[in-house]
């Protein structure tokens, strides 16, 4: 579960954490934006490591790390298909050439993976919510993830309060072939499907007791509003965007494998 | 002490009201007739099944409006016709709070959850500041407010159920055996939370529960239902210590148990104390002469 | 014989829920273990079957350590109704849900569909074999779960919370059937804040706080003890908040059984009259 621990939001404050959550995910699109842009290895590597001040400011970097350790088995994926594929089907003017080429495939994953751990190690469920309504996201959505994430840590406990039960009944999930091990889930499964299905009914009950759907236009007890600072991150974006477009087309960008030795396969 | 005001006027009045759920065969509800008066303490209670739940349910319109099925006889809450209006309309006169705390809360804050019915009306922001702080005030919980539903206990968590409903500023509450997952000390704070409301706001409380015990000692009316119809419907002290409440397989009030025991023994008391301290009480002023 | 030798167990979530905790359960004992919400006592019981081990110090079934054994292992020995039903319910009937902890433990064909006959009667549910568990009632799927465990028939039953939500008719039959199990010599280790119920039971009371038994011996004595209540955070049983206001005319302070307290009041009062 460590990858999802790189994504769940903690209680702090910091001018990250109070940037508007609709200017940091544009941030982060212009991140993405500009990594496809790049297949070269040293851009993509500048871009990498941009985030690094937003996360030492924010001061989310154990948790930040954490999400790219989970995502080191993707990666190296993605680096070894690269690899065997071009080496295999493609042709390469040299073999340093294509390690590079896959190096920066995979940084370009990574760019992706850290930019977003980062925008949800700083956006609260809350907050981000509140971005989508005032983004004129349908309520039923928003709510819906809202409560969906409200409800995570209850239904993993839940889940293993059912384990434990079906556990103390005999059941043993180690044993037993791959499909017998599957079978063994099903105890666990029912009761945890049966159970959310009461637990939305009961919740839907409460809603509709406190008013839901009974005016057409709802209101909202806090309001998202632009400062400063998310105009300064605005203005980043643009920047980035602007020097990424200019780099893209205006500068020679060198390969690194120009100036190492070559392989000899 | 609480005593059932005989000149107040009625806020809840059912007449011959008969529920049968969508796809059953037995009926939930048999010609049921009840009135509540205003700010009156009022205990629901009977053996698992009777119909309790079911007739909570009606008086804020989740039948018929969410639960179809067949509705007939007369219901009317706060002088509305509960057919005639939608369940968001009745939510601004009667309130319900649930058995289980954890699936009444949505929000990700106790703020936003005790705000959660006031942005379903449209109320404006500043109105649902000061309203979100008194409810969070009355039901003691104001430090509370920035926290997390999971993080809390279960009767902090049914707190911020109270809050969440005190918050629309219902004449009418109703609690659904609201301390079933609470311990003994927890469900005694929820009872006492409920009675201040009760007392200092004249909310009119309507309370399904099976641990009189605690709770009987608040209540001005005491109705026991039994197999769908009301068994009886009057006074506490008369109710709790006639035969037929005994027979129900209620769980009458211990104290009153013990005057029922001593009188069939022989020793008859005036007066049936309704908590552990009156009975403390009349029998010091019995005993010590 | 289940033994636990100075346990500590914590969270991973960093909550330190059993500081030095020592207690021995004997064969045939009926416990109750209480305490508020938060004290440890689900913890505690959870270590008597493996679910969770301790930290440190030992927790012994019949001598052997439960660090050494199994949960399904131990499962045969020590049989957990857990508090809410729907946690375990997941088949398409009555009687094979019954049947699941029974194949699980590797008993034929023939003796599980005797075990299962045995605990539906048991349990009175004989008419509902064949109905889906999820379309009873709650106070059935509560007996249907306590008909699972009881079916391989364990030496030790621990039962959470098994008061919530119950009428008190159903509490009534609940308390009856636990104590004809435990005169069956089963040890019956009741999990529970319901202090109404145990005042009815008198069991063996161990009273926890904060992660540790702060008291333990008979619920007469321990439920009445003022000073225990306000540490332990728990309301006495009614009987005994009358009598603690009547001590001074005499009665004794431990009086928590209401026909206990009409015997006493009426020898009183024959005893004022002559």
């Amino acid at each position: 579960m460590s990858v999802f621990e790189g994504f769940r939001f903690r209680h702090i404050t910091s001018p990250i954490h109070n940037r508007d959550p609709r200017i940091k995910f544009l941030f982060v699109l212009a991140m993405f934006v500009i990594a496809i842009f790049f297949t070269e290895f040293l851009p993509l590597l500048v871009l990498f490591f941009l985030p690094l001040p937003f996360v030492w400011i924010a001061g989310v970097g154990k948790q930040w790390l954490r999400s790219l350790r989970g995502a080191v088995f993707l990666a190296s994926f993605i680096f070894v298909f690269n690899f065997v594929f071009g080496y295999f089907y493609r042709s390469y003017p040299s073999t340093t050439m294509l390690l590079e080429y896959s190096l920066a495939m995979t940084l370009r994953f990574l760019v992706l993976i850290e930019s977003f751990s980062v925008f949800f190690l700083t956006t609260s469920p809350d907050h981000l919510s509140l971005a989508l309504e005032q983004s004129h996201v349908p309520y039923e959505f928003t709510f819906a993830f809202t409560t969906a994430v409200r409800f995570v840590p209850v239904l993993a406990e839940e889940a293993q309060t059912i384990m434990d039960a079906q556990k103390a009944r005999g059941l043993e999930l180690e044993r037993g072939n791959f499909l017998k091990r599957i079978r063994n889930y099903i105890p666990i499964l029912i009761p945890l499907i049966v159970s959310a299905i009461r637990r939305s009914l009961e919740l839907a009950e409460a809603m509709e007791s406190r008013a839901w759907g009974a005016s057409p236009k709802r209101t909202n007890l806090y309001v998202l509003k632009i400062k400063l600072g998310d105009l300064v991150l605005l203005a980043l974006a643009v920047g980035l965007l602007v020097a990424g477009i200019y780099v893209r087309y205006f500068v020679e960008i060198p390969l690194l494998s120009t100036f190492l030795p070559q392989l000899p396969f | 002490m609480p005593s059932k005001a005989k000149h107040s006027l009625p806020i809840i009045e059912i007449k011959g009201l008969t529920y049968t759920y969508p796809g059953a065969s037995k009926k939930s509800l048999l010609d049921v007739s009840l009135t509540i008066e205003k700010g009156e303490f009022a205990i629901l209670t009977g053996p698992s099944g009777c119909g309790k739940t079911t007739l909570c349910r009606c008086f804020n319109g989740l039948i018929p409006h969410f639960y179809a099925g067949e509705l007939k006889g007369g219901l009317t809450v706060a002088d509305l016709n509960v057919n005639e209006h939608t369940i968001g309309e009745m939510a601004k006169h009667v309130g319900l709070v649930f058995q289980n705390p954890e699936n009444q809360l949505f929000a990700l804050s106790v703020e936003k959850d005790v705000a959660f019915g006031l942005e379903n009306l449209g109320m404006p922001r500043e109105q649902m500041q000061e309203r979100v702080n008194w409810a969070l005030k009355m039901t003691g919980i104001t430090d509370l407010r920035d926290r997390a539903p999971h993080e809390l206990s279960g009767g902090q968590q049914q707190r911020v159920a109270i809050a969440s409903v005190l918050a629309m500023q219902p004449d009418i509450i109703v609690f659904d055996e609201p301390t079933s997952f609470l311990d003994p000390l927890g469900a005694q704070k929820i009872f006492e939370v409920i009675a201040e409301l009760n007392r200092k706001l004249g909310i009119t409380v309507i309370l399904v529960e099976h641990r009189l015990d605690l709770a009987a000692r608040y209540a001005s009316h005491v109705i026991i239902m039994d197999d769908g119809k009301i068994a009886l419907d009057g006074e506490p002290r008369e109710i709790f210590n006639s035969e037929q409440a005994w027979l129900l397989g209620v769980g009458i009030p211990k104290a009153v148990r013990l005057w029922r025991l001593l009188e069939e023994s022989g020793v008859a008391l005036k007066g049936i104390p309704i908590s552990s301290d009156e009975a403390t009480q009349r029998l010091k002023e019995v005993l010590w002469r | 014989m289940i033994e636990v030798k100075d346990i500590y167990f914590t969270y991973p979530t960093g909550v330190e829920a059993l500081k030095g905790v020592s207690l021995t359960i004997k064969d045939g004992e009926f416990v109750a273990i209480m305490g508020q919400n938060g004290a440890g006592k689900t913890t505690l019981v959870k270590n008597f079957n493996g679910l969770l081990r301790p930290a440190k110090g030992e927790a012994l079934v019949d001598g052997v350590s439960t660090k050494d054994v199994s949960v399904a292992k131990l499962a045969r020995t020590v049989g957990f109704v857990f508090q809410n039903p729907d946690h375990q319910l997941f088949s398409e009937t009555v009687e094979e849900e019954i049947a699941y902890a029974l194949r699980n433990f590797g008993f034929d064909g023939a003796t599980v569909e005797k075990r299962v006959t045995w605990a539906l009667n048991l349990l009175d549910l004989a008419e509902y074999r064949k109905a889906s568990p999820f379309m009873l009632s709650g106070g059935e799927r509560k007996r249907v779960a306590l008909a699972s465990v009881l079916a391989w028939d364990p030496k030790v039953v621990i039962l959470d919370e098994p008061t919530i939500g119950q009428d008190h008719r159903q509490k009534e039959n609940l308390r009856q059937f636990i104590l004809q199990l435990n005169e069956q010599g089963k040890t019956v280790v009741i999990v529970t804040h319901d202090v109404e119920f145990v005042a009815e039971c008198n069991p063996r009371v161990v009273l926890m706080k904060e992660g540790r038994i702060i008291a333990d011996g008979e619920a007469k004595r321990i439920l009445t003890d003022t000073t225990l209540a306000l540490e332990a955070s728990i309301v006495p049983p009614q009987i005994a908040q009358i009598f603690q206001g009547l001590t001074f005319l005499g009665f004794p302070s431990d009086v928590i059984d209401v026909s206990e307290a009409k015997k006493l009041l009426v020898e009183h009062f024959r005893g004022l009259r002559s």
